[in-house]
């Protein structure tokens, strides 16, 4: 009988335990490997963002400040780039094509600015054209307000949708309980405008003279990966949550996604942010990650090249350092897969025109992965 | 007498630059703190502990107590390369985190007088102006 009482109570525990591990970090490890990662540029310290220009070079964003061309197995500089507050979390970060960019030849850029009247930085977005190796006719499309010097939260990704309209990302600045739930606040918020800069009149709050006309949802943290749906063309984020509680949404027009209202994280120090995980007038993530892999870039699989891939999401992680693999049904996330273990920090990845992902790691480079 | 007088004034004098210096880097850790919540904590977390094998532990860091110089380099100008810290490798980038050197003396005085460490002089803007790369 004793026997049975600590078999049981041995059982119990068990289960308790692999219930824990699969709500916990159900990512797999892929048992054999199909591709090799090669790391065709080397030498980046935080490769932040990457375009592929149509002539087969690829730009390359440094958070330091720092935009490099690389071609033909050549790296050069790019100057006249923004002058970038390098504070923290902040720096340039993301870039992005115009979706005619062989017509029109703009590049949209998203950094850290000093610019305005207080002291500190907040994140701007620019748009500028490649003139030889120099960036010419740059023009300030929306920079929130105010600064701060506080180190976290600029986001920030950009994405064009199937219409032409530019969305971006601005994280909450580390004020959660000021900027995320305020529409007449910037910050913590996903943006929507015109590749010229314009607000769109359709926009979810144009029409409140106080509210920040170009914010399209709000109650958003620090989301530091956008991508287009190939199919739906909707505008898929993921945000990093505080420790645990990254999600994964889909943007539409003036939706709450309740940070800090309702979360799946915790603060760092282990104690509540609050002990609601839902709320009626918010929207639930498609997906959230506890522990946290802190996301950083996301791409849509739509290649031949992977065909075992084909459909799925692809997000960096910059903790755990590996990229997940991500299979979904519709909006719902169905198997998760550890790729590249331990290749370090995932700072971004892409699909380029070619079909190839690449992947951006701090400290080394761009790999390209490139099936077996 | 004169020697009483003398000695009381010693100590008195002794106590209150104690007590001065004493407050001072209470002050500053106070400071640091609030710098540490801000820029550090994502990474090394709210106790020191960093993630093994990707982000070096604060708390009782062998390689923090025994290198100070190279910390606050660390700190000032970034962080790359391997490091090896109670006894575990770290091949990593810490970003240079655009802190002013005040805020630099804060942090390091919050770093080097919590969760367990002790004992470390306390950093001075003096010292951190004249450490170079």
């Amino acid at each position: 009988m004793k026997n049975s009482i600590k078999a049981l109570c041995l059982f119990v525990v068990m289960t308790n335990l692999s219930c824990a591990q699969k709500t916990d970090n159900g990512v797999n490890t892929p048992g054999e490997t199909t591709f090799t990662a090669e790391l065709i540029v080397e030498g980046l310290e935080i490769p932040w963002g990457m375009v592929f220009l149509p002539d087969g070079g690829m730009l390359i964003s440094e958070k330091s400040g720092e935009i490099i061309l690389f071609k033909d197995g050549q790296k050069t500089t790019i100057t006249n780039g923004p002058e970038v507050y390098n504070r923290g979390q902040g720096g340039l970060l993301d870039m992005e094509l115009h979706p005619d960019y062989e017509n029109t030849g703009w590049i949209y850029l998203s950094f850290a600015s000093e610019e305005g009247e207080d002291k500190g930085g907040n994140t701007a977005i620019m748009r500028a054209k490649l003139n030889g190796n120099s960036l010419t006719s740059k023009e300030i499309l929306y920079k929130a307000s105010p600064n701060t010097t506080k180190g976290q939260h600029f986001g920030s990704r950009l994405e064009f949708d199937d219409q032409g309209y530019l969305y971006f990302s601005i994280g909450e600045r580390g004020e959660r309980d000021i900027n995320p739930q305020d529409i007449t606040r910037d910050c913590g918020k996903i943006y929507r405008i015109y590749d010229d800069g314009r607000i769109p009149d359709d926009n979810p709050f144009f029409n409140d003279s106080n509210a920040k006309n170009a914010i399209y949802t709000y109650g958003n943290r620090n989301p530091q990966g956008m991508a287009k749906h190939p199919e739906t063309g909707a505008i898929w984020i993921h945000e990093h949550g505080p420790q645990g509680g990254d999600e994964i949404n889909i943007v539409q027009k003036g939706v709450n996604y309740g940070w800090p209202v309702i979360t799946y994280g915790i603060n760092y120090s282990g104690t509540p942010i609050t002990d609601l995980t839902e709320m009626e007038g918010m929207e639930q993530p498609i997906h959230y990650w506890v522990p946290s892999i802190a996301p950083s870039g996301m791409t849509f699989v739509t290649s031949d090249m992977y065909p075992a891939w084909k459909g799925n999401l692809l997000v960096g992680s910059l903790v755990f350092q590996y990229l997940e693999r991500l299979e979904l049904n519709g909006n719902e996330v169905t198997y998760r897969e550890k790729l590249m273990e331990d290749i370090g920090r995932v700072r971004n990845v892409r699909q380029g025109p070619d079909g190839f992902i690449y992947v951006a790691v701090e400290g080394k480079g761009i790999y390209k992965l490139v099936p077996l | 007498m004169k020697f009483i007088i003398s000695g009381y004034l010693l100590i008195v004098s002794g106590l209150t630059y104690f007590m001065i210096q004493d407050k001072e880097l209470n002050e500053s850790i106070q400071r640091g703190k609030d710098i540490y919540t801000d820029f550090c904590i994502t990474c090394h977390l709210e106790t020191g502990e960093g993630v093994e094998n990707t982000f070096p532990p604060l708390a009782k860091s062998d390689y923090l107590m025994n290198n100070r110089e190279s910390s606050i380099i660390g700190v000032k100008y970034g962080q790359r390369g391997e490091l090896i810290v109670n006894g575990v490798t770290y091949n990593n980038t810490m970003m240079p985190l655009g802190l002013e050197n005040e805020e630099i003396v804060d942090v390091m005085n919050y770093v080097l007088n919590s969760w367990g460490n002790t004992g470390a002089k306390m950093v001075t803007i003096e010292e951190v102006n004249s450490i170079l790369k």
